[in-house]
C-alpha cells in the first residue's frame, strides 16, 4: 500500500453498488468502484492489456470487465481474473469521511 | 494432444488445456515462424504507429516453456491419418495424436480479375503482410482499397492517417453490406469522408494494369486510379484443405457440432475454420472474429478433455475507425425490427428484435465509452433471450442494465 496523500475523489453518493467512476489525479488515473455491498475501492484505471479505461466496462460482483477485450479484475485488489488480462492492477487504499471517497495516493 | 494453427484460437486452446489439467504432451503447430502474435493491431497500430510496435505475442517463450507446450514454427501439416491417429509434419515429422484440434483459420479471398505481374497488390492477414503496407503507406502514398468492409476500412483509416491519399473501391451498392445495417453503414462512411477518405461505392473492379511502377486500377466503367498500393479486402475463406483431405465433413468451413467436434470424434475444430450450430440461430454459421477465436478455442480444449459442453457464446464483433470504435453483438436477419437509441454526438445504438420481440443482435459506433457498456448489456439480453420494451431501448435516459429483468 502506499504512504501518499489522502485525495478527496468524489461524493460517496456519486457512486450506486456495482457502478464505477473515473479518477484523474496528477498523472495517474483510477477507477473508484462500488460494491454490492456499499464499499469502496480504487485501482488503476486502465487495463493492463491495452491502454483502455475501465471506468467504461461493466461490473458484475466484485470484477470489473474491460469494455474492449473483456479482461476482468478484482477490483478489491486489482488481481487479474480473465485473459486477455494477465497483469495485475494497482490497488489503492480508499476510505470515506464526511460523504467523501478519499484514495490514498 | 495435438494442435494445427497457432493464431488466437489453437493458442488459447493450448493454454486451456493446461488450465484444464491435461499433463500429457501439448503440441502447437503454427506455419510463421514466430511466436503467436495478436492479428487485431495488424491493421490498426502496426500502420499507423511511427515506428512499428512489433508483433504483440499471444505467448512468450517464458510462457510456453512454463506451461510445458512444444511450439513448433514454421511447419504445415502435411496430412492427418486418422486410422493410426498421427499427423505428418512439413519435416516429414509424425506426431501421434489422442485428440486432434483444427484451428487452422482463413486466408484472404482472392479477387478473380486480371492482374500483371508487376502491379502492388497486397491483401492482410499477417504480421508479414502488414508490415508490407506498412513499408508503403505514408505521405504522398497513393493507396487503392479494394473491398469496402472491416479490413479494408480500417486499412484506409490507417493509411489516411499516415498521410496517405485513399480511395475504398467497393463493388456493392454501399459499405460492409453483410456486416451492418444501412444506417450505420451511412455513420461509418461519413467519418471516413470527413478524414479524407474517397470512398466509391458499385464500383466493379475489371482489372489492374502495371503503370510505369505503379499500378493502374480499371474498373468497369473505364474510370482508372493509380495506385502506389492496391490492398486488396474481400472476405477471407476458410483453411479447410487439411481436414478435406482428411475426409472430414466440409460445408463453409470445417463441420463440427455444438460441442467443437468434427465428424470424427477425436478431431475438434475452432475459430475461423469452422462451421458450427448456435442455440441462438437455426442455421450454422462461420465466423471471423478475434473473440470468436479465442473463446471457441478454449472451450474446444474442454471438450478435448471431455467435458462435452456446447459452445454458446454470443458472437461479437469489434472494428476500430479512427478515434470510434463500432461493436456488434448477435445476428441479424432481414426480417427483423431495428430499435434505434441516439446517443447524440457521443455515438448511436440499434438493437434488432425478432418480429415476436425477442432482442437478438445490438451494433452501436461512436466513442468506446458511449457505447461499450450498452453493447455488453445487450449482448447479456442476446444470450438470455429476452424481450426487452423496445421504447425503453429507444430512450437514452433508460440504463439498459435495468432492462435485464
Amino acid at each position: 500500500m502506499s504512504t501518499g496523500q489522502w485525495v478527496a475523489a468524489c461524493a460517496a453518493d456519486a457512486l450506486q453498488p456495482e457502478e464505477l467512476l473515473r479518477f484523474d489525479h496528477g498523472g495517474l488515473t483510477l477507477v473508484i468502484a462500488r460494491s454490492p455491498e456499499g464499499g469502496y475501492f480504487a485501482i488503476d484505471g486502465h487495463c493492463s492489456h491495452e491502454k483502455v479505461h475501465l471506468a467504461d466496462g461493466i461490473v458484475d460482483g466484485h470484477i470489473i470487465e474491460c469494455p474492449k477485450h473483456f479482461g476482468t479484475f478484482d477490483y478489491r485488489t486489482g488481481e487479474a481474473r480473465a485473459l486477455p488480462a494477465c497483469i495485475d492492477l494497482r490497488s489503492y487504499e480508499v476510505k470515506v469521511e464526511s460523504d467523501t471517497v478519499f484514495v490514498k495516493i | 494432444m495435438v494442435i494445427v494453427g497457432a493464431g488466437e484460437a489453437g493458442t488459447a486452446a493450448a493454454i486451456a488445456l493446461r488450465e484444464g489439467g491435461w499433463r500429457g504432451r501439448v503440441v502447437l503447430i503454427g506455419n510463421e515462424n514466430m511466436l503467436p502474435y495478436e492479428r487485431p493491431p495488424l491493421s490498426k497500430a502496426i500502420l499507423t504507429e511511427v515506428t512499428d510496435p512489433g508483433p504483440k505475442w499471444l505467448a512468450t517463450p517464458e510462457r510456453l516453456a512454463e506451461l510445458r507446450i512444444d511450439y513448433l514454427q514454421g511447419r504445415n501439416v502435411e496430412r492427418i491419418d486418422r486410422a493410426a491417429h498421427t499427423v505428418t509434419v512439413s519435416d516429414g515429422d509424425q506426431l501421434a495424436y489422442e485428440r486432434l484440434l483444427l484451428t487452422t483459420g482463413a486466408r484472404p479471398r482472392k479477387l478473380s480479375i486480371p492482374a500483371s505481374a508487376g502491379s502492388r497488390i497486397a491483401t492482410l492477414r499477417t504480421y508479414a503482410d502488414a508490415l508490407a503496407i506498412r513499408r508503403i503507406i505514408g505521405r504522398g502514398c497513393k493507396v487503392v482499397v479494394i473491398g469496402g468492409g472491416f479490413i479494408g476500412l480500417e486499412v484506409a483509416a490507417s493509411a489516411v492517417s499516415r498521410g496517405a491519399s485513399v480511395t475504398v473501391l467497393e463493388a456493392g451498392p454501399r459499405l460492409l453490406t453483410r456486416a451492418v445495417p444501412a444506417a450505420m453503414a451511412d455513420l461509418i462512411k461519413a467519418k471516413h469522408e470527413r478524414s479524407g477518405v474517397r470512398i466509391q461505392t458499385s464500383a466493379i473492379v475489371e482489372r489492374i494494369d502495371e503503370n510505369e511502377g505503379r499500378s493502374k486500377v480499371v474498373l468497369a466503367d473505364r474510370r482508372t486510379h493509380l495506385a502506389d498500393i492496391v490492398v486488396v479486402g474481400v472476405g477471407a475463406v476458410p483453411n479447410v484443405e487439411l481436414a478435406q483431405a482428411a475426409r472430414l465433413a466440409i460445408h463453409n468451413g470445417i463441420v463440427v457440432d455444438e460441442t467443437l467436434t468434427t465428424s470424427d470424434p477425436h478431431i475438434f475444430a475452432a475459430g475461423d475454420s469452422c462451421s458450427f450450430p448456435h442455440r441462438l440461430y437455426d442455421e450454422r454459421i462461420r465466423l471471423e472474429a478475434w473473440r470468436n477465436a479465442q473463446r471457441q478455442g478454449a472451450a474446444a480444449a474442454a471438450n478435448m478433455l471431455g467435458a462435452n459442453r456446447p459452445y454458446e457464446d454470443v458472437p461479437w464483433f469489434w472494428s476500430d475507425q479512427y478515434d470510434e470504435t463500432l461493436q456488434i453483438a448477435g445476428r441479424c436477419r432481414p426480417e427483423d425490427v431495428a430499435v434505434a437509441r441516439s446517443l447524440g454526438a457521443k455515438g448511436q445504438l440499434f438493437f434488432y428484435l425478432t418480429p415476436r420481440g425477442r432482442l437478438v443482435a445490438a451494433c452501436g459506433f461512436g466513442s468506446l465509452g458511449a457505447i461499450a457498456k450498452e453493447i455488453r448489456w445487450a449482448e447479456i439480453m442476446i444470450g438470455r433471450r429476452l424481450a426487452p420494451n423496445p421504447e425503453a431501448l429507444a430512450d437514452p435516459t433508460v440504463n439498459i442494465k435495468t432492462l435485464l429483468v
